[in-house]
């Protein structure tokens, strides 16, 4: 089950990458793939890392699963994965808008210049 | 003493409006523990959210005004900003003064204009509300005062996500033992634990509450705090603290608009950190301003109370 998630988690990341125009990358960091591609899917995009704790709580939670089964931190691990889920998919439909929180893009900054410009 | 015995107290928006708990509680438990603030004179909104996404120069504007208020005007070396949003932007506007050299021009054009002297950077060191205490008064102090021990009150604490990122404002932050960490944030916990409450694992204690997405996207932010409202709940918490006004809010009406909209009820209340401090030092409940959150905080508290 934890491995289940553990996939489920990568295929929303790979979703965000793809949808960046990227190849999803096979690579691991720290022998997590969830954490590789969290660092590729954060790359130019500094407001991505408002996720970066939540997958590493993922890899962590996977650890612990490990060691010993408990449903407590697998209801854990499942709340965390479709925490990411939401996040994502929320971000790519704000993503046309321009960035969010911390690395704030203008919205408005392009329909401002063409503004200055025809008006 | 310390230097953050007496501080210039930066409110901000929220806390006049939505937040106004956190603002009485901050400044009872302020004055419990023997700190005081100053409040910025005339001050100004930080530019939030709305200003830096139309033009992120005139929000380093807008805060580098009220640190040049407290800095030049009221003459203080430390500004204290209990909400997420102001204390980011400020430290934001602070890291963009000391590496941009255009931010540097339009503020100084800026406020050559308005007619007030330019903030330059380093004048001043802002502080969240958690440095304030942490560090103003420390956990000894603070067990020392106590009145009501939060013993037995289980308390999921939630960051939220701009109380540390992004990581480069914080230069501060991640210096080993007494520092606050970016990644692990403990300060809230250090302070509730030293009130003896008993902090559960949260391992959503700096996730996105989708508060970004409020207006444009309800649905989201409702899903995003439900999960948080049941991982709290999953971890064992009775109380969700809080250190925001903006995260507060979002976290109280999205626990409404999930049972409402979604069919979804979780029974988790939400405490600012101060009114959870105020309760221990023996502050009457009216005083922390408990009775004006959404949730039901008294319920939670008949714990130790």
């Amino acid at each position: 089950m934890r491995a289940e998630l553990l996939a489920r988690a990568e295929a929303v990341l790979e979703e965000w990458v793809q949808a960046r125009g990227e190849a999803p990358t096979r690579e691991a960091v720290e022998t997590f793939r969830l954490l590789a591609l969290h660092r590729q899917g954060a790359r130019g995009v500094p407001s991505f890392n408002a996720c970066r704790e939540t997958c590493r709580e993922i890899a962590y939670h996977f650890n612990l699963l490990g060691e010993a089964h408990s449903e407590k931190t697998l209801r854990m691990m499942a709340l965390l994965v479709q925490h990411l889920e939401l996040f994502v998919r929320g971000k790519m439909e704000v993503e046309g808008l321009g960035e969010f929180c911390c690395a704030s893009r203008p919205v408005r900054q392009q329909s401002a210049v063409e503004e200055k410009t025809h008006g | 003493m310390s230097k953050y015995q007496r501080v210039a107290y930066y409110p901000g928006c929220a806390l006049e409006g939505t937040g106004h708990a956190y603002n009485s509680s901050t400044k009872a438990v302020g004055k419990a523990l023997g700190l005081e603030l100053d409040e910025v004179k005339d001050w100004n909104c930080c530019g939030a959210m709305e200003v830096k996404n139309v033009d992120p120069k005139v929000q380093t504007y807008l805060s580098s005004r009220v640190m040049s208020i407290a800095a030049h005007e009221m003459k203080a070396s430390v500004v204290m900003a209990p909400c997420n949003g102001c204390y980011h932007n400020l430290k934001k506007a602070e890291y963009d003064l000391a590496h941009d050299a255009a931010s540097r021009e339009t503020v100084e054009r800026i406020s050559k204009k308005a007619g007030h002297e330019t903030y330059q950077a380093g004048s001043l060191e802002t502080i969240h509300a958690l440095d304030w205490i942490k560090d103003g008064v420390g956990e000894d102090e603070l067990k020392r005062r106590l009145k009501n021990s939060l013993k037995g009150l289980k308390v999921a604490n939630y960051y939220g996500c701009m109380y540390t990122r992004p990581r480069h404002i914080f230069p501060e932050k991640d210096k080993g033992a007494g520092s606050e960490s970016t990644s692990q944030p403990h300060f809230m916990d250090d302070l509730l634990a030293a009130a003896g409450a008993e902090n559960v694992d949260f391992p959503l204690k700096t996730a996105c509450c989708g508060g970004a997405h409020t207006l444009s996207d309800s649905d989201t932010s409702t899903k995003l705090v439900l999960n948080i409202l049941r991982a709290a709940e999953a971890a064992g918490a009775d109380v969700i603290a809080t250190e925001c006004p903006t995260c507060h809010s979002g976290l109280e009406m999205h626990q409404v608009r999930a049972e409402k909209a979604l069919g979804e009820k979780t029974t988790v209340k939400m405490l600012y950190f101060t009114q959870l401090l105020g309760v221990a030092l023996g502050i009457g409940p009216r005083k922390l301003g408990i009775h004006e959150n959404v949730s039901d905080g008294m319920a939670a508290l008949d714990k130790v109370l």
